[in-house]
């Protein structure tokens, strides 16, 4: 298992040293730092000084070295519009992110496995063949129009929800949490279910076709031969198998839910890391993108990593070593 | 008089298709009494596992039983409630499948899958289920039970995995086991212990077996009485000596002749010509008849009548003496 664990995080690391090579790239290849960041009276001088202050006389490969070092300690530099660090403004724009995808990846989760095991058990009932034909519809739709279409419904003609923003929120430590006001959490609704439901429909969709499957296993005949009762044979036996493939698929899921986050933040107005990006690419603001790029991918490397561990976790045939595997 | 433990009277399973009704299993009647194992044998979709399912009440959609009866120790089971059915399964009734690898559930122990069950079967405690799950693991001879309890299935080798399915179809201590090809799936050096485990299980406990099977070797090491089916009925019914020596019924013959068997001797094997129809198909009077070398206008006109223990061995209307299959053999 050791072996395995660090195969996987070579992997990783790959992925993320060839991520950083694209986000390095953008800094020299889109448009010229230097000129974005001297205003329209700089002297050839000033324009020098600046090259050498950041390292941008220095050959290609040391640079991306240099880029990758400071990357590494989460510094990528000023903004360009802003003249911020890049980590201070992100830091600020990241708990919003992370709440709205923390809700909607529980909305996501609970709500497809919920869901997939109602249509899976009842798949003869009309409830589970209606849910079937409106989550056929819900995946078809465009995030934004699902956004839209909400914001019609429950802030303009009913007028029960916020249809931008994220209301008040209250600063504990450096991180602003929406979760402690009324307004925080009634802003969080739209935003959430526009971004989750996707998702949601997806894993249910899984949840479904897997349960189905595993349903017409043997050992689920053979427990029903033995007298179970339905509840054990559904949530017992039948669920735990059907969690182990959807465990992957699920938690990729959840990682592309902050990269999905782009459009319903954009629709929503929600200040997070997607509307930066959003606006920063509008700029042409480097640093903010390329530290974007960078974050995104050690999430979902992260988050891959992570899956592969829980995989571990709940099927035994993975735990023990191959040689002592049978006798 | 002592009830049989299973006692099938003129079972019909129907399963309603868009080109009309079909019936896997027709008129099937035999008993099982106490300490017996009845043989089944008979070609692919003779209606086996369709007659098995039936009895522990596990027909898949839409089969169904139309009529006849099913009574588990001379009490009807065949008009229960799914719920009624269920409680039944596993502690009078066990089923054990052809494929020990896919039997199990390979995210549950080995003494998980045994404790859950014997809890819903009977009132114990924890502590008291666990030992009955040792012991069942001991009793089909599984080495060092108390270590490997705690073993997920896939640390076991084939042949063990099948002890663990019996010990676990045993488990609640049932009258009644019906085993689907279970030696079919196995390694040929483990599927003679299986089969003497059975034999063994039935004899100390007196639980009454119904063993399907293709293994005319496992039928005549094991079985006391033979069933024979053939297109959904049962071509011929009796003691294993007298069917696989002097076998009645055309089809019985002919399947013994192009099985090898050791106690035969080594004639040549023969096929039987031609192939068992289908269901939709079936021909009008005996459905054996459009492959009987024997056939005469009666049994092209006539269904053959049912047969049932002790009462005719064989439904053929013209069943082989012990004579007429020397000369078919000469
Ligand atoms: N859903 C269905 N629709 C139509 N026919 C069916 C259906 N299910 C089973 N059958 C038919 O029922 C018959 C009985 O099948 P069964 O499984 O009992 O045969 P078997 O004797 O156990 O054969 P095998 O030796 O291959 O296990 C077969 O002819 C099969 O084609
Ligand atoms: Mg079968």
């Amino acid at each position: 298992m050791l072996a395995y664990i660090i195969r996987r995080i070579i992997q990783s690391i790959i992925v993320l040293l060839a991520v950083g090579f694209v986000a390095f790239a953008m800094f020299n290849f889109v448009g010229d730092p230097v000129d974005n960041m001297l205003g329209q009276e700089r002297t050839q001088a000033d324009i020098e000084r600046l090259r050498e202050q950041l390292g941008l006389d220095k050959p290609f490969i040391v640079q991306y070295w240099h880029f990758l070092e400071q990357a590494a300690q989460g510094n990528f530099g000023l903004s360009y519009r802003q003249g911020r660090p890049v980590a201070d403004i992100i830091s600020e724009r990241l708990p919003a992110t992370l709440e709205l995808a923390f809700v909607s990846g529980l909305l996501a989760l609970f709500g497809g496995i919920a869901l997939g095991i109602f249509t899976a058990i009842r798949r003869r009932g009309i409830s589970a063949n209606v849910i079937m034909t409106l989550s056929l519809i819900g995946v078809s739709l465009p995030t934004f129009l699902i956004g839209v279409i909400l914001i019609y419904v429950f802030s303009v003609e009913l007028g029960w929800l916020p249809s931008f923003g994220r209301g008040e929120v209250v600063d504990i430590g450096g991180w602003s949490t929406g979760f402690l006001t009324v307004s925080g959490l009634k802003a969080m609704v739209l935003p959430a279910i526009t971004l989750g439901l996707y998702q949601m429909t997806l894993i249910m969709r899984l949840v479904r076709t897997e349960m189905l499957e595993v349903l017409r296993m043997d050992y689920i005949r053979f427990a029903r031969a033995r007298g179970l009762r339905e509840k054990s044979i559904n949530f017992r036996h039948a669920l735990k198998n059907t969690l182990v493939p959807v465990i992957t698929i699920t938690g990729l899921q959840l990682g592309s839910i902050i990269a999905f986050a782009i459009i319903t933040e954009t629709v929503f107005q929600w200040p997070g890391v997607g509307l930066l990006f959003i606006n920063a690419v509008q700029f042409v603001d480097i640093p903010i993108m390329a530290a974007y790029l960078m974050m995104i991918s050690v999430m979902f490397v992260g988050i891959n990593l992570i899956v592969d561990m829980l995989y571990f976790a709940i099927d035994p045939r993975l735990r023990v070593d191959r040689s002592s595997g049978g006798h | 008089m002592q009830h049989p433990i299973l006692s099938v009277r003129n079972l019909v399973v129907e399963i309603p298709t868009r080109h009309g009704i079909l019936r896997p299993v027709d008129q099937v009647s035999y008993d099982i009494h106490a300490g017996e194992i009845l043989g089944v044998v008979g070609e692919s979709g003779a209606g086996k596992s369709m007659t098995g399912n039936a009895v522990i009440g596990l027909l898949d959609r839409p089969a169904r039983i139309t009529s006849g009866e099913i009574l588990l120790s001379g009490e009807p089971i065949h008009n229960k409630r799914p719920d009624e059915l269920r409680r039944l399964r596993g502690k009078t009734m066990g089923m054990i499948f052809q494929d020990p690898l896919t039997s199990l559930n390979p995210l549950l122990t080995v003494g998980e899958q045994l404790t859950e069950t014997i809890q819903e079967h009977l009132n114990v405690s924890n502590a008291e289920a666990q030992d009955r799950a040792v012991a069942a693991l001991e009793e089909v001879g599984i080495p060092a039970a108390r270590a490997r309890i705690n073993s997920y299935p896939h640390e076991f080798s084939g042949g063990m995995r099948q002890r663990v399915v019996i010990a676990l179809a045993l488990c609640a201590e049932p009258d009644l086991i019906i085993a689907d090809e279970p030696t079919t799936a196995l390694d040929v050096s483990v599927q003679a212990q299986i089969i003497a485990l059975l034999k063994r299980l039935c004899r100390e406990r007196g639980v009454a077996v119904m063993l399907v099977t293709h293994d005319m070797g496992v039928i005549a090491e094991a079985a006391d009485r033979v069933a024979v089916m053939y297109a959904g009925r049962l071509a011929e019914l009796g003691p294993v000596r007298d069917v696989l020596t002097t076998a009645r019924h055309p089809y019985t013959s002919g399947l013994m002749a192009s099985t090898p068997l050791a106690s035969q001797g080594q004639k040549r094997l023969r096929q039987i010509p031609g192939s068992m129809p289908r269901l939709g198909n079936l021909p009008q009077g005996c459905a054996f008849s459009p492959r009987c070398e024997f056939a005469q206008d009666k049994c092209r006109a006539n269904p053959t009548p049912h047969i049932q223990d002790g009462d005719g061995r064989a439904a053929c209307w013209f069943p082989l003496s012990a004579n007429s299959e020397q000369e078919v053999d000469a």
